[in-house]
């Protein structure tokens, strides 16, 4: 061992190096964000929580084709149809479990009209798991509500489709 | 007023937790119960104004002889029924040894209480002297008075721990250490090189 | 305070015993509240360290998390494992707060402000911290579960082996200051560097020892690098495990009420107590416990410096250092103290 390496392994060099490089990190401006008061930019592409849309006029996009059903890798959708009064085909039932659902996106994809799609959503954590099993009226809902968003992402996405 | 209630509540608790000591069948609870004992112990040397003497008595025993004894009994796997089948056997001898110290401590007692013995330093003065703390009258006595007893204690110590280590030090050739200095010494320049190899020449180390 | 009571009537023994826990109230109750705020302010250092913002929600700049979680902590419920040795198992949370408190009793904060200003202070203390690894071998012990057993071991050996450098550390401390009453110690380092530093740290003989001091006193609160007996990855939480509640709070205040102590001893040994840094009449204004305060807190700063730099010894290093690196240093400064002594003030 050489006499610097001796001086160096007494006077701890490495550990006050360490330390002087630490406390340069102290005084760096942080990295995180203020989570819940501010928020990543997200990716008109990002896919969060679902939601079922509706055309202006109100009507319900979904026609019960049930390819989002077929597609799905983690079998979380289950649909039931049957006709309406007026002849129009429609679900009756319309259920996600979030709780299987991978966020693969599929569904969105599969969908010839642009009825289910994961909107930019993803703070739906709840209490019980009995909340995460979506049926029709909380995906409708959630559509009502993310409209707006899901339109300008949809149509911010459109050009590379 | 105070200095009394102090002295009782130590001096009880120092017998009541002595009694639980031998009285306690679980062995680690006994542990538990002497260093009590200890700590009360300090605390009647405190009000007698030996304070030195009661930090050390907690710091070496309570502090590190305590832990070891507390450690032994904690991973030693007793057999509760062994142990109380040789009771009857040993009892007439520990009846015996009992009954020796109690005469050696009542007699003691008696003669102290007569005044013929000279408690204190050698030479009869009082142990504490006036004006000076504990430590300085200990400092003087042990490293003035009883110089060569004192070294000779700690020689006969060093021995006692030589011999300890040779007899229970083996040299062990079938493992490998790890060797810190020689790790701590290596430099990234010794042990790495950058090489540039040629295509389909290799490297040669 | 004596005094006082008794000029409202009292003898003096009511009136020492009424001031005496008048005393330990002032000193506790603080300490309590410093304990919260220090550990607000580790999570702080150590999440800016990492670049991280660290709690900020709960008050001010979240200046209150601590007594959330002291909330939190208060309204669980305390679970015993049914096969845990229930007494031990209560008892060791309350040793260790205890303990950790007790020592309190003869740290001066000021010239004069101290509960119990005994002439064995540093012994006291001494006892006070060997005592200290009893809460974590009973926790550990009767817990009756393995991987509190393994860390109440880690931690007694760990205790034992640094109190030893420890002990010589502050024998160094001692000889030089020629006293073990802490207030007389600190007295002993005004102007000690070059006539106008306070402190023993300025001196070449003592610096080392400070070093050794410092990172001693690391090993001996069990923090980061040496926190093996709580070593998450391998052995869960350590002696904690099995707490829930209040006794996992008592553990936790314990704690750095313990590396508090640790952090006041390095400023009463080695940089001057209450005394400003520099001998100079002007800092003399500011009133002594801001000079400790400020100084505690400045080694606290130093004690999450490094919890967020250093990683996680391994055993056998930990007991390497201690046993082979720290031993042999701390006694060879004792001898060179001690001879230094010799020639230049009692030749």
């Amino acid at each position: 061992m050489s006499v610097a390496q001796l001086v160096k392994s007494f006077t701890l060099w490495e550990f006050v190096k360490a330390h002087a490089l630490t406390l340069k990190y102290f005084f760096k401006p942080k990295a995180t964000i203020n989570y819940p008061f501010e928020k990543n930019p997200l990716s008109p592409r990002f896919r969060g929580e679902h939601a079922l849309r509706r055309y202006p006029n109100g009507e319900e996009r979904c026609i019960a084709c049930k390819l989002c059903e077929a597609v799905c890798p983690a079998q979380a959708i289950t649909i039931e149809a049957e006709p309406r009064d007026d002849g129009s085909r429609r679900t009756t039932r319309y259920d996600i479990d979030m709780t299987k659902c991978i966020f693969c996106g599929f569904c969105q994809e599969a969908c010839p009209v642009d009825a289910i799609v994961e909107g930019p959503n993803f703070e739906y954590a709840t209490e019980t798991r009995e909340e995460l099993l979506y049926d029709k009226a909380k995906l409708l809902a959630n559509g009502d509500k993310w409209e707006r968003a899901i339109a300008a992402n949809l149509e911010a996405d459109a050009p590379y489709r | 007023m105070i200095h009394t209630i102090a002295f009782y509540l130590f001096a009880v608790l120092l017998i009541a937790s002595a009694m639980l000591v031998i009285m306690s069948r679980n062995p680690v609870h006994s542990v538990l119960w002497l260093i009590l004992a200890f700590f009360n112990a300090a605390g009647l040397m405190v009000l007698v104004g030996a304070e030195f003497i009661a930090m050390l008595l907690v710091i070496v025993y309570v502090g590190a002889v305590a832990v070891l004894f507390l450690f032994v009994v904690m991973m030693l796997d007793i057999d509760f029924a062994e142990l109380r089948a040789g009771f009857m056997k040993n009892a007439p001898l520990g009846v015996l040894i009992a009954v020796v110290l109690f005469v050696e401590l009542f007699v003691g007692l008696v003669i102290h209480g007569a005044g013929e013995l000279q408690l204190g330093a050698a030479d009869g003065t009082a142990a504490t002297i006036e004006g000076r703390s504990n430590i300085e009258s200990i400092g003087a006595l042990l490293y003035g008075e009883y110089l060569f007893l004192f070294e000779a204690a700690g020689l006969i110590l060093l021995v006692a721990m030589i011999g300890a280590i040779v007899l229970t030090h083996r040299e062990r050739t079938d493992t490998r250490g790890q060797k810190v200095a020689r790790q701590v010494a290596r430099r990234p320049e010794e042990a790495t090189v950058n090489v540039k190899p040629e295509i389909g020449k290799g490297v040669s180390l | 305070m004596t005094a006082f009571f008794q000029s409202l009537g009292m003898n003096y023994e009511w009136a020492w015993f009424i001031a005496t826990i008048c005393g330990i109230l002032l000193i506790a109750l603080p300490l309590m509240l410093a304990v919260a705020m220090i550990i607000y302010v580790d999570r702080k250092v150590w999440a800016a360290i990492n670049l991280r913002r660290g709690p900020n929600v709960v008050g001010p700049f979240g200046l209150l998390q601590s007594f959330a979680d002291g909330l939190k902590v208060f309204l669980q419920e305390t679970i015993v494992p049914s096969a845990a040795n229930k007494g031990i198992f209560l008892l060791a949370p309350i040793v260790t707060f205890t303990v950790a408190l007790g020592a309190w009793a003869v740290i001066p904060f000021d010239a004069g402000v101290v509960l119990a200003d005994i002439n064995v202070g540093l012994l006291y203390i001494l006892a006070i911290s060997s005592l200290s690894v009893y809460g974590v071998v009973m926790a550990g012990w009767a817990s009756n579960s393995k991987y509190p057993f393994f860390s109440a071991m880690r931690a007694s050996a760990q205790m034992i082996s640094y109190e030893v450098s420890i002990g010589f550390i502050l024998i160094c401390v001692v000889l030089w200051a020629g006293t073990f009453n802490l207030t007389e110690i600190v007295n002993a380092q005004k102007g000690h560097g070059l006539g106008f530093v306070n402190g023993y740290f300025f001196n070449i003989l003592l610096f080392p020892m400070w070093v050794m001091f410092f990172i001693s006193s690391l090993a001996e609160t069990q923090r980061v690098p040496f926190d093996l007996t709580e070593a998450e990855s391998e052995l869960v939480a350590g002696y904690q495990t099995e707490y829930s509640s209040m006794s996992f709070a008592l553990f936790w205040l314990g704690e750095y009420a313990n590396i508090l102590l640790m952090c006041s001893l390095n400023t009463i040994l080695f940089f001057g107590g209450w005394l400003p840094p520099i001998d100079w009449a002007p800092l003399y204004y500011v009133p002594g416990i801001i000079w400790f305060l400020l100084k505690t807190f400045f080694f606290f700063f130093m004690f999450s410096w490094v919890m967020a730099t250093v990683p996680r010894y391994r055993y056998d290093q930990l007991m390497r250092l201690g046993w082979k690196i720290f031993l042999p240093i701390s006694l060879l400064f004792v001898v060179l103290v001690s001879g230094w002594l010799m020639f230049t003030r009692y030749a």
